[in-house]
């Protein structure tokens, strides 16, 4: 049983701030963590390995910094990860890093088959669930997203039954392996790696692919060359062109405040009083 | 040296010679188990404005099962806009699958060449969405929040919040076609049908035998709707955040929305603290709600909570700091502590309404 798990390291949204003068994104002080999504991808490769041995390959693309992102994950239990990292690969958008993650899966492919991908269902930075998809259409692997439940895997048979959360419902689906799996959030909880996994995570002879390494030769597939998509602004979002109409705190009194503003409300808004009162009738 | 003259000067990407007889805008019908999902209606009314914009027709896609539905579908879609819809039906396209869809919509792509596609940023329209485009090699932007033609290149300017909502970028696909988006249901507003629109549906054959499938649908199991808080309809909500301080100052949010009828809504901080349901989170990382009146006290207003309520008709926000950025797009503001204010403001309305009700 050999699972590739897909991750990216990416800013904590959370703590993100923009600059108010320059419209930018302050990186400064800004933690990068694995993107949480992914996290439950990982775990779930990880339940696989503990009911069927064998082993976890974590993989990620970016710079030479996400490097500990990959060793967070060894220390969880992942056996091996690779650093792809380039030159070549800056602003890549969505389709060209969903070709240089399937180059390098095929190049791991080589050495030892690949029952299972995972990804998470999407990133907390791009927010655009387009690379899992990618992966899964460019190798051939069937891809099953928003997977909240691994039913079971025959591993003779090769088949997987997954519960997929569909809109309005959950389909239960049947497919064969090798395929990818988009992993649904709040599925599982996340282990804590024991004492020996983290010295070993410390220790591990991380495996850093360039390019060439990962099997991609037409460089124009890749970085900007390869993406269909440009950015061509980036904003920040605009106030309305009248800030808030403010109810003036004439007194500290939270009754006169209430009465005021459901006066001012109603005059300006007479139809709303009507709907309104319509539903609380 | 000048500020203009340190910027490159900016390089006109030409269209590929093999896209440039792309035309008409297209809007993929999603429809699961035969129910149409909303979106596509607020798709095809964005979509109106895009095909007008380029003088070319607006296109409706109907995939399903074999039956009259799929007809049905397509009239409908002309109601809400579509000049004309591309209807593919085979029993193997009955429940939604990965495989068999990703080479229907890719092979009407491919035959009938349309400059613009879109489709709604569901669970279905995501998976299918990444599967065309990576098929195709053409650009997809994905929960577009702002569409708009640049009308000399015929390029799709497509606006997106990134960073998780920080910030908003402006994508283009400027060499391919189609030039693929996807928006987030309750994102663009719901277009009044038109009864009288019919149009033309153009019937296009799909084999693929179920043998050739790898992947079968043992089970749908459908979920109970019953007790859930439908917030991307919802008229009225009043919305808690972290302001609140407490959970138990939260059931406050609850005593409002009872008397005005309302949706309770609530910020992302205060769903991971269990103070309320996912369901009920409002912004980037929830729902999408478009209602008359929003209501929000002790939200500060991060942009992540702005994009998913900014479609609003009126915004009452009630927060202690005068700075907060929700004032920047509130039509109202108190500037005050929320948990004194919240009791005051659902006996004023409680007294109004009952006032009214009795002079009738």
């Amino acid at each position: 049983m050999h699972s590739v798990v897909c991750i990216k390291q990416v800013p904590d949204s959370a703590q993100i701030r923009v600059h108010p003068v320059t419209n930018t994104i302050m990186r400064q002080g800004v933690p990068a963590i694995i993107n949480p999504y992914d996290l439950f991808a990982l775990e779930e490769a990880l339940r696989l390995k503990d009911r069927f041995g064998g082993s976890v390959t974590v993989v990620t693309m970016g710079p030479p910094m996400a490097e500990a992102a990959l060793r967070k994950c060894l220390s969880f239990g992942a056996d091996d990860a690779i650093l792809v990292s380039d030159r070549a690969f800056a602003g890549s958008d969505t389709l060209a890093t969903s070709y240089a993650l399937s180059a390098t899966i095929r190049q791991i492919m080589e050495n030892r088959p690949v029952d299972l991908i995972f990804t998470g269902k999407q990133t907390i930075d791009g927010d655009t669930a387009q690379v899992g998809p990618g992966i899964a259409k460019r190798l051939d692997f069937q891809l099953l997203t928003y997977v909240s439940k691994i039913v079971d895997l025959d591993r003779d048979k090769q088949e997987i039954l997954v519960e997929r959360r569909a809109e309005g419902g959950v389909q239960l689906l049947k497919t064969s392996t090798p395929c990818l799996i988009t992993m649904l959030e709040g599925t599982n909880e996340m282990r804590f790696g024991d004492l020996d996994d983290l010295f070993r995570a410390a220790r591990h002879d991380l495996k850093v692919w360039d390019r060439s390494s990962a099997g991609i030769d037409a460089v124009e597939m890749v970085g900007l060359k390869g993406s269909p998509t440009v950015v061509s602004k980036v904003f920040a979002p605009k106030p309305r062109s009248k800030r808030a109409e403010m109810i003036e705190v004439h007194d500290s009194e939270p009754h006169n405040l209430a009465v005021s503003l459901l006066a001012r409300l109603f005059t300006q808004h007479p139809k709303l009083e009507q709907e309104i009162a319509r539903r609380a009738g | 040296m000048s500020e203009q003259a340190k910027k490159p000067a900016k390089k006109k990407v030409e269209l590929d010679p093999r896209f440039v007889n792309y035309r008409h805008v297209w809007v993929f019908i999603e429809s699961e188990r035969d129910e149409v999902h909303s979106v596509s209606w607020e798709l095809l009314g964005e979509g109106c404005k895009l095909a007008d914009a380029l003088g070319v027709q607006l296109c409706g896609v109907v995939i399903t099962g074999t039956g009259e539905r799929g007809k049905a579908i397509c009239a409908e879609a002309f109601q809400y806009g579509a000049d004309l819809c591309y209807l593919m039906q085979n029993d193997v396209l009955t429940d939604y699958r990965n495989d068999p869809y990703t080479q229907a919509l890719t092979d009407l792509v491919n035959s009938y060449q349309p400059e613009v596609l879109m489709l709604g940023a569901s669970t279905l329209g995501r998976d299918l969405a990444g599967s065309v485009a990576t098929t195709l090699g053409t650009g997809l932007v994905a929960d577009c929040t702002e569409l708009v033609i640049e009308t000399e290149t015929r390029n799709l300017a497509a606006t997106r919040p990134t960073f998780g909502g920080s910030l908003l970028c402006t994508i283009m696909t400027q060499r391919h076609r189609p030039q693929m988006a996807t928006v987030r249901p309750r994102v663009m507003a719901m277009p009044e049908p038109d009864t009288t629109r019919t149009g033309e549906i153009i019937e296009v054959a799909f084999a693929m035998p179920e043998d050739s499938i790898i992947t079968k649908v043992l089970e749908f199991i459908a979920d109970d709707t019953r007790d859930k808080p439908n917030l991307p309809f919802a008229d009225i909500i009043v919305a808690g955040g972290r302001g609140l301080k407490t959970p138990e100052n939260f059931q406050l949010i609850w005593d409002l929305a009872k008397v005005l009828g309302a949706e309770v809504g609530a910020s992302r901080p205060v769903v991971q603290a269990g103070w309320a349901e996912l369901d009920r989170q409002v912004g980037q990382s929830g729902k999408t709600v478009r209602p008359k009146l929003y209501i929000a006290a002790g939200i500060s207003g991060a942009i992540q909570h702005r994009v998913g309520m900014d479609g609003a008709d009126l915004i009452i926000a009630i927060n202690s700091d005068p700075n907060a950025p929700i004032f920047e797009f509130a039509h109202y503001g108190i500037v005050g502590n929320a948990i004194t204010i919240l009791p005051a403001l659902t006996e004023a309305f409680r007294a109004h309404l009952a006032q009214a009700k009795k002079t009738g």
